[in-house]
């Protein structure tokens, strides 16, 4: 077990660095650079600016300057506003989580439950609605449901309030969000759950007179929950990409609408941080699943 | 030996032998079949493929049908509507040659006071805007067949890079196997572990900006950069889940008699490749290219909401939906019938996708 988490820890350092490469890299070869915008500026001016921010050097010196300051927790400063990104960055990620957070538990609940209900009530009526609702949930881009919520419930009948940050109104958003998912959830736990339900052990709980609910809950249930556990790691990383435009579409300042803001402005310092701030955020979210996965099924060997 | 069986004769078994006693038996117990008895033993029904048998299971699904045949009927508007349609995706509607100023943002079926006063004048019918025009004069109905063909089109387009590259590299690698797999597939493992859509908006922003100069009276051109910049993302990121799946598809079938005994007579590696193991692959491939097309429309549709897809005057579904957001208020139609045709899309392509999965993958059945 020690062997495998350090090898997946491992990994999991490589792949951030990756990421850091890449992204670093990347955003060098856009033509242009963050002063060339707005007003025309002198050379002179353009010259001491990119001097200021190291601009000025190699590309691969910058990289490395960049992530040696990064290692010390200096995530420097946004070339826009000239303001430290990090308590930017750390004030929009509180929103962003709760958001996620919210989204993730809704779908969690519902997906569980729905398709356990599904999988009991195997192609009757209750399992063909919730069918026909998980296959349209997983049809519908989270930016056309949320742009028709807020459409609807905000601008025509009125019931909620549009977004204000001093005063902010969870409900839409958390709706849009969370419909993906818990559409996913609720195939997922159907599936494992009518595997599960044909395994021997359920049987042998049945024939030795286990109560039905004590046979789902604790025999069937916990089984058919392993699949969904794996699925929680990358959920994360989909709540947060996702995010981009429904926070867009509510005018949330969170963490995806200032990935997409930087990257328009060309804001280096803050694409890179925003980058790498989501990249290892989803990394250690994989690791932990990977781990989790492992330490609940005892089925699985270490290799 | 008895007398009527005098010139047959048949060995006594030998003792606790567990074979028949043929011994028991004369001439008159082994007649030969008549032509009639013969034919009996024919095989009735006409041998089926595992193509057609799929396809048979196929047409017994009600969902996958209709699937079908709204994606059919949805191709066959997107070719013929350009073709009737007297007006382009990308000019503002004039009226006899002259700028018509009240042509913008008329509902669905509306004609303007000018096309009326037109019509009235010359007695010539004009086409009518069927989901009215948007804020600059254009016709709406024309712009979403457009959006429609840009979308489905870069959805079958990255489905099949995918299919192309997913195929060669886990083939490759899983054929292969040793130190080559485990090189293949620790990169496959890197590229599966990136956030895919932190790289997509990045990676897409970037070749958008570099490609223009590059492509610059090439043929495309016409295709715009945003549209190859999204391609090539797709190409670089999406291929790896097809080239695990293909790799684990390879590993079983490659332990099978047929692959040994094709070994044995010498056929080359390609061939095995190429005649044994992919036809064996193909359920498999089929049914995760179908899933990959819907995939690839959500994609373009997100970065095109966010302003990052294809470039104006050229539009997509994702990117008529995000223009349609300033005025949703006033005109709920021109969000809506983007948004409608992209779920119905995806929807249709879905359930296909099940249903190729129900109809071709042997384990299921």
């Amino acid at each position: 077990m020690a062997k495998y988490i350090v090898k997946r820890v491992i990994f999991a350092i490589i792949t951030i660095l990756i990421i850091s490469l890449i992204t670093f890299f990347v955003m060098n070869l856009v033509p242009g650079g963050p002063f060339n915008g707005e007003k025309a500026k002198s050379e002179a001016v353009l010259q001491e600016l990119n001097a200021r921010y190291n601009l000025d050097k190699p590309v691969v010196q910058q990289y490395f300057m960049y992530m040696g300051k990064l290692i010390q927790g200096d995530w420097g400063v946004s070339l826009k506003t000239g303001r430290e990104i990090w308590p930017d960055i750390s004030a929009r990620f509180v929103v962003s989580a709760k958001l996620g957070g919210a989204a993730i538990l809704l779908a969690l609940g519902f997906g569980i439950l729905l398709g356990s209900i599904a999988a009991l009530n195997r192609n009757k009526w209750p399992d063909r609605v919730i069918v026909f609702f998980t296959t349209l949930g997983t049809s519908v881009p989270s930016f056309i449901l949320a742009t028709i919520l807020l459409l609807v419930f905000c601008l025509i009948l009125r019931w909620l309030p549009v977004w204000n940050p001093d005063n902010p109104n969870y409900v839409l958003p958390v709706i849009a969000l969370s419909v993906y998912p818990m559409a996913y959830i609720t195939r997922l736990t159907k599936t494992s759950m009518l595997d599960a339900l044909s395994q021997d052990y359920v049987r042998t709980a049945r024939a030795k007179g286990v109560p039905q609910g004590k046979v789902i809950f604790v025999h069937a249930l916990r089984n058919a929950l392993i699949p969904v556990v794996t699925y929680l790691g990358p959920e994360v990383a989909y709540i947060i990409t996702g995010s981009m435009v429904v926070e867009n579409i509510f005018t949330i300042g969170g963490l995806g609408g200032a990935f997409v803001s930087s990257i328009i402005n060309r804001d280096y310092t803050m694409i890179m941080a925003v980058t790498m701030f989501l990249a290892i955020l989803m990394v250690f979210a994989n690791l932990l699943t990977d781990i989790a996965y492992k330490a609940i099924d005892p089925r699985i060997t270490f290799e | 030996m008895e007398a009527n069986k005098e010139d047959f004769k048949y060995k006594k078994r030998a003792f606790l032998s567990a074979q028949i006693d043929l011994s028991k038996f004369n001439k008159n117990d082994f007649e030969k079949a008549t032509e009639e008895e013969k034919k009996q033993q024919d095989v009735m029904g006409e041998s089926r493929t595992f193509f057609q048998d799929g396809m048979r299971r196929l047409r017994k699904n009600p969902l996958a049908m209709m699937s079908i045949f709204i994606l059919l009927a949805i191709v066959v508007i997107i070719i013929v509507a350009p073709m009737i349609c007297p007006y382009s995706y990308d000019t503002i509607i004039r009226v006899d040659g002259k700028r018509d100023r009240g042509v913008v943002n008329l509902g669905m079926m509306q004609y303007s006071d000018m096309e009326i006063e037109y019509m009235e004048r010359t007695g010539e019918k004009l086409f009518p805007h069927i989901f009215g025009t948007d804020s600059l004069g254009r016709d709406y109905f024309i712009r979403c067949i457009y959006g429609t063909r840009v979308s489905l089109s870069v959805g079958v387009v990255a489905a099949i890079m995918v299919l192309i590259i997913g195929v060669i590299y886990g083939s490759i690698s899983g054929y292969f196997g040793g130190k080559a797999d485990m090189i293949m597939m620790r990169i496959v493992d890197v590229i599966y572990s990136l956030p895919d859509m932190l790289l997509i908006i990045l990676l897409a922003v970037v070749l958008n900006e570099n490609l223009g100069p590059l492509i610059q009276g090439t043929v495309f051109e016409s295709l715009g950069s945003n549209m190859i910049a999204m391609f090539i993302v797709f190409a670089l990121l999406y291929w790896v889940g097809m080239a695990r799946l293909i790799r684990g598809q390879i590993l079983q079938i490659k332990k099978a008699e047929f692959v040994l005994a094709a070994r044995t007579i010498g056929t080359p590696n390609g061939r095995i490749l190429r005649k044994h193991i992919i036809p064996n692959c193909l359920s498999v491939i089929i049914i995760t290219t179908a899933l990959q097309v819907p995939s690839a429309i959500f994609t373009e549709s997100y970065l095109s909401f966010l302003g990052l897809g294809v470039s104006a005057p050229m539009t997509s579904l994702g990117s008529l939906a995000n223009a349609a957001r300033d005025s949703m208020q006033s005109y709920p139609h021109r969000l809506i019938i983007p948004a409608v045709i992209i779920v119905l899309i995806v929807l249709a392509l879905n359930l296909l996708g099940d249903g190729l999965r129900d109809a071709f993958d042997s384990k299921l059945n």
